[in-house]
């Protein structure tokens, strides 16, 4: 039985959702570890931006969708890649350049897209990605699909153009889409304090006569809780919300960061906030996991990431012949 | 008898056509509601079908391009108007970042089938800011193709040809030709993206044109054939893909090439076609030097004088024609 004083997820979530929703942030945390390595190692060249310590904004954003709801996503996306249900093995396929990846090589880490589970890809342009997701909403609301946009965003992308223009139209035209910004403090390095003139950024919702609501983003039971009550109100056809997730990350901003714009202590003490530690607590304070039971999710966790650098490993290159392949639907003559 | 429409009505037309035809199809612009457009190319498309499907966009070019990207990318058929070519600037973020790469950028797992007007080009003395001829760096951009029609006919017919084409199509439509007037036949017709029109036979010299400069061209060849001077005219009508055969073998034929086209002269559309001579066998056939006309190396002016002065006019077609013809080339 559950109470009143439990977290809205233990309330409001199966217990299989929530085994699912940490099975899956484990799978983020291991799928960038893993990327991390292989570029060590030189199996993967040009650079990613890793979202280590933000799995429950990703996960806790993705919980209540289908496959049929989008998601926009952003150059640190391959957290809410895995939140929509990607195959991990073409993830990797991606990274690693091969034709099996979900670009089939051409993309990379910052253009994953998985179009059958709704993920209209990442964006290697800050804010690209905010009026295409109005876009889809404006598709969803006129071909009556029902379904709801989520566009992922940081707080870098708050002071580009491209976000005040995607806020407003989706909020005239009362379009089901939920702005979904993932603050984690820095626009690379660059902090909001310094770059962002509300002290909110859910205050600039008031600018476009939308909720706006700023929650714990290393607490998924918070951030899937103002997820389902944007989603509702979305599908509701009531318009949009902004959601700012307070977030950290724990590496730099790409792989040529050095980390001289913050401090050790500040990265320790986010650290100590791991959103997945915290997830694997809540789920065993109310007796839904055994400490043994993560100790098996994270192993088989583990096995799922060697199980897919293998596949990636193992999969042919693109054919250099079909260099210009995709460039049009039909090639031109 | 054929019918007469006027290069906007046929453009309206089409769009009607294509309203008509399929519920995905949605038109999205500043003021094309009520208004009708600023060159009332939407005109009263608003009254047949609803402010929904004739949706008035704020003024947010990059927003409302992207909003456009993302429907495309997700079902619906967007018929995107910039108010003037020159406020695509703004947006092309969305047009060069997004809407040409995102197929390829995913290993061709969606498509973008979004078509884009822009009015473009000078003589409307709005000045610098709203009389630029920016086509062709579009036409730059692998995944989009870019096409200018001359007449109403064309007009119509490639508005058409893009709406039925799956992949981003930008359509240049010179302001100065929005109330010129032609033939148009009625109902669906498409006019293939890609192909190149033969305006006008001749034997002495062809002239590749775009957009309102086929027209001062076809002008010019008028006057010149009274001196002796048999002009071949070719509409290029898309800038990209273009379609190299026509112009090749005109070029065979007539042994002299001249360009003609309003956009700032270099690094354009002339260079390109002057190029593509001579990186293949027409070029053996050439008697004499390429010249392009081109637009002048400024913004385009506001004082009348200077405004036309900007961009090549029918007697300066004639007047390097004739120097070309007659070997001072």
């Amino acid at each position: 039985m559950t109470t009143a004083n439990d977290p809205w997820a233990i309330r409001n979530l199966s217990p299989d959702q929530l085994r699912e929703a940490l099975r899956k942030m484990y799978l983020i945390r291991k799928f960038e570890e893993g990327a991390e390595d292989s570029y060590t190692r030189g199996l993967i060249h040009g650079t990613m931006h890793l979202s280590i310590g933000q799995e429950a904004s990703a996960v806790g954003a993705c919980i209540g969708l289908s496959d049929d709801d989008k998601i926009t996503s952003t150059h640190r996306g391959h957290g809410h890649c895995v939140a929509k249900g990607a195959d991990l093995g073409r993830m990797f396929a991606e990274f690693f350049g091969k034709e099996t990846g979900y670009c089939r090589g051409r993309g990379g880490s910052m253009h994953i897209a998985d179009v059958e589970k709704g993920n209209l890809g990442a964006n290697g342009i800050v804010g690209g990605g905010l009026p295409i997701s109005v876009g889809a909403a404006l598709s969803a609301k006129r071909l009556k699909t029902g379904a709801v946009t989520v566009c992922f965003f940081g707080d870098g992308a708050n002071n580009e153009g491209a976000f005040h223009e995607a806020l407003n139209m989706a909020s005239v035209w009362k379009l089901p889409v939920v702005f979904f910004c993932e603050n984690n403090g820095y626009g690379m390095s660059t902090s909001t304090a310094r770059s962002t003139a509300v002290k909110r950024i859910s205050d600039r919702a008031v600018a476009y006569a939308m909720p706006g609501v700023t929650v714990d983003g290393n607490d998924f039971s918070a951030v899937a809780e103002a997820m389902a009550q944007a989603t509702e109100r979305a599908r509701a056809g009531d318009g949009p919300t902004l959601i700012e997730s307070l977030t950290y990350r724990w590496r730099g901003h790409s792989k040529s960061d050095r980390n001289r714009y913050r401090t050790k202590e500040e990265i320790a003490d986010w650290m100590a906030r791991d959103p997945i530690r915290r997830m694997a607590d809540m789920l065993i304070a109310h007796d839904i996991l055994t400490d043994e039971d993560i100790t098996a999710m994270e192993q088989d966790a583990d096995r799922t990431i060697a199980d897919a650098i293998a596949f990636a490993a193992d999969s042919p290159a693109p054919d250099v012949a079909d260099l210009t392949r995709d460039v049009y639907t039909r090639p031109l003559v | 008898m054929s019918r007469e429409l006027s290069y906007a009505e046929a453009i309206r037309e089409a769009m009607d056509i294509a309203l008509g035809e399929d519920e995905r199809v949605i038109l999205m612009g500043e003021d094309i509601g009520v208004y009708g457009g600023a060159f009332q190319v939407t005109g009263d498309l608003i009254d047949k079908y609803g402010p929904d499907r004739v949706m008035d966009t704020p003024i947010s070019e990059l927003g409302g391009a992207g909003v456009a990207v993302g429907a495309a990318m997700t079902g619906l058929r967007p018929i995107f108007e910039f108010q003037f070519s020159d406020f695509a600037t703004l947006a092309m973020e969305q047009i060069v970042n997004q809407a040409a790469k995102v197929r390829y950028m995913l290993g061709g797992a969606v498509s973008i089938p979004l078509v884009m007007r822009f009015p473009a080009g000078s003589g409307t003395g709005a000045a610098a800011q709203h009389s630029q001829s920016i086509e062709a760096w579009l036409a730059h951009v692998p995944g989009l193709k870019v096409v200018q029609p001359a007449t109403p006919h064309d007009a119509k017919g490639l508005l058409l040809a893009a709406l039925d084409d799956p992949d981003p199509v930008m359509i240049f439509e010179h302001k100065l030709l929005y109330k010129m007037k032609g033939a148009v036949p009625e109902g669906r017709y498409t006019v293939p993206i890609g192909t190149a029109e033969l305006r006008r036979e001749g034997s002495d010299v062809t002239i590749v044109a775009t957009s309102i400069m086929v027209h001062k061209a076809l002008e010019a060849a008028k006057a010149l054939a009274e001196d002796g001077i048999d002009c071949e005219v070719i509409d290029l009508r898309t800038i990209r893909p273009i379609d190299r055969e026509t112009v090749l073998a005109s070029v065979r034929k007539t042994s002299r090439l001249i360009c003609v086209y309003e956009a700032v002269k270099t690094l354009g559309i002339g260079a390109e076609i002057s190029a593509m001579v001579a990186e293949s066998d027409a070029f053996d056939y050439l008697d004499a030097p390429i010249v392009r006309l081109g637009g002048a190396e400024c913004p385009i002016p506001y004082n009348p004088d200077l405004e036309k002065a900007a961009v090549p006019q029918v007697p300066d077609i004639i007047a390097a024609t004739r120097d070309l013809v007659e070997g001072r080339r």
